[in-house]
């Protein structure tokens, strides 16, 4: 459906997406995670042609965003962060005009209209100035403009930003709703969001791929090990396996002579095992390091950035 | 084509439903009157006069004495009002963050410029067709020659594209509407007046001068002359405005 590969786009000489390749299936529902200033609008802005990328392609149902955009565009409905809202509108006709523009049938504009108001619960609005609405409610005709030409893809960028405890909960329940119908490609950058939606994640950080994976998959690889980067003066394979031995210990490797990698059972704070071991033996210890691993980090920014919200 | 007209017709629904326009609407009509009310009774004063003084010899002319001189000060009008109504063209799109929403859609960019040209232009269509009324009512007191009474009008709407063509380019640039006002205003101004210049300038540079003026060519079409050169002028004036619109906007998504 999405392919996506090299993306590169520069503002400058600094890159906001620097090499980013990743795919979207047909039917999946993806979620784009990452923290803000990442480059997930940026990236999202170049699969429904808006900006064009400094290098790398994008091809969605084989069609590429540069040579194509036309075509590209009729299979896409994108919500941008900011929704596209015309607030002197009213809903309905905002909703038609949205229609004709993406060169839906004239005798089918009023069966889709209707279609997307049952859709989106805007029943009770559909009358009213799109200004005079609240957020919740014109966050759900952003989402009803991107979708009422039933495109086979959905893009939406921070679909529930702004909004209050129970529209978010209701937006989500919308949005499970529509990936029964829809691929959908979504950004976020609150994990508990991400995983109460999406089928897969795509971390991203500072422009590129921390992870890509389904939630049970990264969970797991998160939870599993910790790791410990360890430089002897001494090394060789009685070192390596007189590492592996401790108890704490699963896999010890020797990456370079006397540099080690160690796989340990997280919680055990094996620092002070593997450094007691390593002065008894008289091996000359110089570096002793737990790797934090990038991802980890990311994933503590946006736990705690979730906090802060709904604290 | 079709493309732009939606946009264009969401553009006029936009546009009837503020209450911009109808204050823009009111001053217009209400200054045109004035002026055609004080031209037209100047020239019923020397009617009279002419009836009582045989020998004066004035040959008095409804289209050339009235109508004429109504509609050059039409475009004068126009000028002080077309900034107002194609400021926010692009401007505003740009500013509510509407623009992607035009952007993400199957749409040529060169649809997206003409749908807010014809648009804008429908617009000071209809203040121009408002303010027609003068001319009925002319018609229906004394015989003026219709043929230039028409090819008079499509002057003031030709002129009038020219002005929405900077305007929406000026809307373009920024995402500010005063901005796009003043710029509008600015230039369309100076290329009404550029003809001063001649005056002073060599042989050549007068006339290049004289061509690009902006008010020379409406004299033509008010007194029921469709002359080609003027037609090329305000046709390509239009369209090289609109396509430095299209660069514009195409040079915005590489940034």
């Amino acid at each position: 459906m999405i392919e996506v590969e090299n993306l590169t786009k520069s503002y400058g000489p600094r890159p906001a997406v620097d090499r980013l390749s990743f795919q979207v299936n047909s039917g999946e529902v993806v979620g784009f995670l990452g923290p803000n200033g990442a480059g997930k609008s940026t990236t999202m802005n170049i699969l429904c042609c808006i900006l064009p990328a400094t290098s790398g392609t994008v091809k969605v149902h084989g069609f590429d965003v540069f040579e194509n955009p036309l075509e590209v565009r009729k299979r896409i409905g994108y919500l941008p962060e900011n929704p596209p809202l015309y607030p002197d509108m009213v809903v309905g006709d905002f909703l038609k005009f949205a229609a004709r523009l993406r060169q839906v049938p004239s005798s089918k504009i009023k069966s889709s209209v209707d279609n997307v108001v049952e859709k989106c619960m805007l029943g009770d609005v559909k009358g009213r100035l799109i200004g005079r609405l609240s957020k919740g409610y014109q966050q759900r005709v952003g989402l009803a403009q991107a979708m009422v030409h039933d495109p086979a893809i959905l893009v939406l960028d921070e679909p529930t930003i702004g909004l209050d405890p129970i529209q978010i909960i209701e937006i989500r329940k919308l949005i499970r709703d529509l990936g029964r119908e829809h691929t959908i490609l979504l950004s976020s950058h609150i994990l508990p969001e991400v995983t109460q939606i999406c089928q897969r994640v795509v971390i991203i950080h500072e422009g590129r791929i921390a992870a890509m994976d389904t939630l049970e998959g990264l969970t797991a690889s998160l939870k599993k090990t910790q790791r410990l980067d360890l430089a002897l003066r001494q090394g060789g394979d009685d070192v390596r396996s007189g590492l592996a031995e401790l108890d704490c210990v699963i896999s010890a490797a020797e990456t370079s002579s006397g540099k080690f990698t160690l796989e340990c059972h997280p919680g055990s704070h094996p620092q002070d095992e593997v450094a007691r071991l390593v002065l008894d033996r008289g091996w000359g210890l110089d570096e002793l390091r737990p790797v934090s691993l990038s991802l980890e980090d990311i994933f503590l920014q946006l736990t705690t950035e979730e906090k802060e919200v709904t604290a | 084509m079709k493309n732009a007209l939606v946009i264009a017709r969401r553009e006029l629904g936009s546009y009837f439903a503020s209450p911009l326009f109808y204050v823009i609407a009111t001053v217009f009509l209400g200054i045109q009157s004035f002026m055609s009310y004080n031209i037209l009774s100047f020239f019923s004063y020397q009617s009279f006069q002419e009836a009582q003084i045989q020998q004066m010899g004035l040959t008095l002319n409804v289209n050339e004495m009235v109508i004429e001189p109504s509609l050059i000060n039409m475009g004068v009008i126009l000028l002080l009002m077309s900034p107002l109504i194609t400021m926010r063209s692009f401007s505003e799109e740009m500013r509510q963050k509407t623009f992607p929403l035009l952007l993400a859609s199957p749409v040529h960019l060169w649809e997206i410029v003409a749908g807010k040209f014809i648009a804008c232009l429908g617009v000071l269509s209809v203040l121009v067709l408002a303010s027609s009324y003068f001319v009925g009512f002319i018609l229906a007191v004394g015989s003026p020659e219709i043929g230039p009474i028409l090819t008079g009008y499509l002057g003031v709407l030709l002129m009038t594209g020219c002005y929405v063509a900077i305007g929406v380019f000026a809307s373009s640039l920024t995402d500010n509407q005063l901005v796009a006002a003043v710029i509008t205003f600015g230039f369309v101004f100076l290329m009404w007046i550029i003809g001063w210049a001649a005056q002073s300038a060599g042989e050549t540079a007068g006339e290049i001068l004289d061509y690009l003026s902006l008010v020379n060519h409406l004299q033509n079409f008010t007194q029921g002359m469709i002359d080609t050169s003027d037609l090329t002028y305000y046709l390509s004036f239009i369209a090289f405005f609109l396509f430095l619109t299209y660069r514009v906007l195409e040079s915005r998504r590489w940034r």
